[in-house]
């Protein structure tokens, strides 16, 4: 399959191992990824408070681009950042609501000789596996099954909120699948009391002790749960969770050392990659547990 | 007729106990409300449920409590589709979240929520003398605050603001969305002081984390964190320099993908305290020193990968960027006010 990839800033930017790793599971699920390598940032809510016009023309001429690439072959946009998805989402939905808003701001890429056609599909990653895969194919290809991990979902906000715009409904439960997702790799689901809440990233400039506070109170709620790691969707979130965790302890008043996985990294050691080409020695709190877990496993298959 | 379980979270604080769940079992059609169901088990179970409510048409605000875990009113959720999203098949109803619990399903609305309300100065404060009659307005300079106007103050969006959460004395979802209703009234002679108050304020407009627990909540439609990013959009506008970063942030931002086309993270984080040497900027670095060192000594960050990562077509991007900023006025589309097209509309 072949998908016309928006890898977003952030994972090529302070999470290089988001980039990467998605890059080393593609093959493995026979998925092509074409890089929008021209396109802007999505401009993550805050070009939108700023100017809304000016995000959704920076994202119509992303969709533009990724419209292209599906002219060209590719089967849809794919994404793997949380933040885009709601973000391109949001503009998305006023563009193809309203034919003089979208004729509007097509004018403006008419410059560059792109045009916005209403109703891309453009998916996260971790709906593409889902929906487009399928967990049963994923499941296949699983050779070291997450058993006896226990995983922590952390699905933040913008890939679950509003539900409408993010077209979640009982046929396309989006806000279940991180569940699916771990479950269907062999591994444990740890429900706990953060999961669906924010991570705080998006004020830490504004109000640290707020925006810690949140961070260091959803990774201790999880270490009360007993999860061996997290897992997200969202690089942003792996920002404030992983980056800022030695900060955030002092705000949550506790020792911390939650290891956070991003998405292709939990996906690519359950489809048999080891730790360090996914990148997880980048990480500021080592994900020393799924780390040894890893060779746990390894060693006593042997 | 259909049975349904609800299970009702009991508090009396003055009587020592816990709070607990307690089930009853109710028979009414699909098609009737939480609401009904309470009060069934109400007069036929236990006279001495707590709830408050009135109109039972989703109109007075009375009645907003959790429903399987989420906020709504509950004369505006039917049994059946509450049964379809309850686990287990049991419909859980408890008090609404960050405001005290004064007993079983009715919360304190006048510490949190009417504090809050009063908090942003909720009248029309007009300049100079008053008419003799009426002010007159057209009515499309009044299109853009219906959306506020909306709120029935039920306070669903304030039960699960994941900001105030963290910090009580955020002032909200539901005030700032009231604060707009007047920010965006063409008869108000205060829009500046008022943004300013809002912005300066550290539990302020900048404090909301958008995370759109307060947009999905809203049983009117009013959005308010689409309300507060409009306070941001006017503030800004209006030249505003808050003492939080906020519009510095913001500023830092917009400039950081003009330049270039991808966001450089770490120029964003000095810039938005004002640049690299200003005096509000060193602190702040010196506090994330133990992160940074951290994080380059992990080869997360490296100054070829983070730092430098080219864009393929930086000047297509400034060219949006000019293009947009340099037209007077920016279309703003309401999809509250417009509506959304059929699909053959075109």
């Amino acid at each position: 399959m072949k998908v016309a990839y928006w890898p977003g800033c952030v994972s090529r930017g302070f999470t290089p191992e988001l980039h990467g790793s998605m890059a080393k599971v593609a093959p493995l699920l026979d998925i092509e990824l074409v890089e929008l390598d021209r396109a802007a940032c999505c401009g993550a809510g805050v070009i939108a408070e700023h100017d809304q016009e000016l995000a959704d023309t920076l994202n119509a001429r992303t969709f533009a681009l990724a419209q292209k690439e599906i002219a060209n072959g590719a089967s849809l946009m794919m994404n793997i950042c949380s933040t885009c998805q709601g973000a391109q989402s949001e503009c998305q939905e006023r563009l193809d609501a309203n034919t003089a808003y979208r004729s509007h701001v097509n004018e403006t890429l008419s410059a560059e000789g792109l045009t916005y056609e209403r109703g891309i599909s453009n998916k996260h990653f971790l709906w593409l596996l889902v929906e487009e895969i399928g967990l049963d194919a994923v499941k296949a290809k699983v050779k070291r099954p997450l058993s006896n991990l226990r995983v922590g979902p952390f699905y933040g906000c913008y890939i679950v909120r509003p539900t409408d715009r993010l077209g979640i409904d009982r046929e396309h439960p989006r806000d279940t699948y991180l569940h699916q997702l771990i479950e269907a790799l062999g591994g444990t689901v740890v429900d706990y009391a953060g999961q669906y809440k924010c991570c705080g990233f998006p004020i830490i400039t504004m109000n640290k002790e707020a925006s810690l506070k949140q961070a260091g109170r959803h990774l201790g709620d999880a270490i009360d749960a007993e999860a061996d790691c997290l897992v997200t969707p969202c690089p942003l979130c792996h920002l404030n969770l992983d980056l800022q965790q030695p900060l955030a302890e002092r705000y949550a008043g506790r020792e911390l050392g939650m290891p956070v996985l991003h998405l292709p990294q939990l996906l690519g050691l359950a489809l048999g990659l080891e730790p360090k080409e996914l990148g997880f020695g980048k990480h500021v709190v080592k994900p020393t547990s799924v780390i040894d877990w890893s060779t746990s496993v390894v060693a006593s298959a042997a | 007729m259909p049975e349904y379980t609800l299970r009702i979270r009991r508090y009396t604080p003055e009587s020592g106990d816990s709070a607990h769940w307690q089930d009853f079992t109710i028979d009414l059609d699909g098609h009737r409300s939480v609401l009904d169901g309470i009060l069934q088990a109400r007069d036929r179970e236990d006279g001495s449920i707590g709830i408050r409510c009135s109109c039972r048409a989703a109109i007075c605000g009375s009645c907003g409590v959790r429903i399987n875990g989420k906020p709504n009113l509950a004369c505006h959720t039917h049994l059946d589709t509450a049964f379809e999203n309850a686990t287990d098949g049991v419909i859980t109803v408890e008090p609404m979240g960050n405001m005290p619990v004064l007993k079983d399903l009715i919360v304190d609305m006048d510490a949190v929520h009417w504090k809050k309300i009063q908090r942003v100065t909720p009248w029309l404060i007009p300049e100079g003398e008053a008419p003799e009659r009426e002010y007159i307005v057209p009515p499309e300079s009044m299109i853009d605050v219906t959306q506020t106007m909306a709120c029935i103050q039920c306070s669903a969006c304030v039960s699960d603001c994941l900001a105030m959460e963290v910090d009580p004395l955020f002032i909200g979802p539901a005030a700032l969305a009231k604060a707009y209703r007047f920010v965006g009234d063409p008869r108000d002679g205060q829009h500046y002081e008022r943004l300013k108050n809002l912005s300066e304020d550290p539990h302020g407009i900048y404090d909301c984390t958008h995370c759109f627990n307060c947009i999905e909540a809203c049983p009117k439609g009013v959005a308010p964190m689409s309300q507060i990013m409009r306070l941001r959009r006017l503030s800004g506008k209006q030249g505003i320099e808050d003492r939080n970063n906020g519009h510095r942030h913001e500023m830092a931002f917009v400039k950081n993908i003009e330049r270039n086309g991808l966001l450089h993270e770490a120029d964003l984080l000095p810039d938005s305290y004002g640049g690299k040497f200003h005096p509000r900027a060193v602190p702040e670095l010196l506090d994330s020193l133990p992160v940074i060192t951290r994080a380059l000594m992990r080869r997360k960050v490296t100054p070829g990968g983070a730092l430098l990562h080219k864009h393929k077509a930086p000047k297509e991007v400034k060219r949006i960027f000019q293009h947009v900023h340099d037209k007077e006025a920016s279309y703003e589309l309401n999809l509250y006010v417009t509506g959304v097209e059929e699909e053959d509309d075109e």
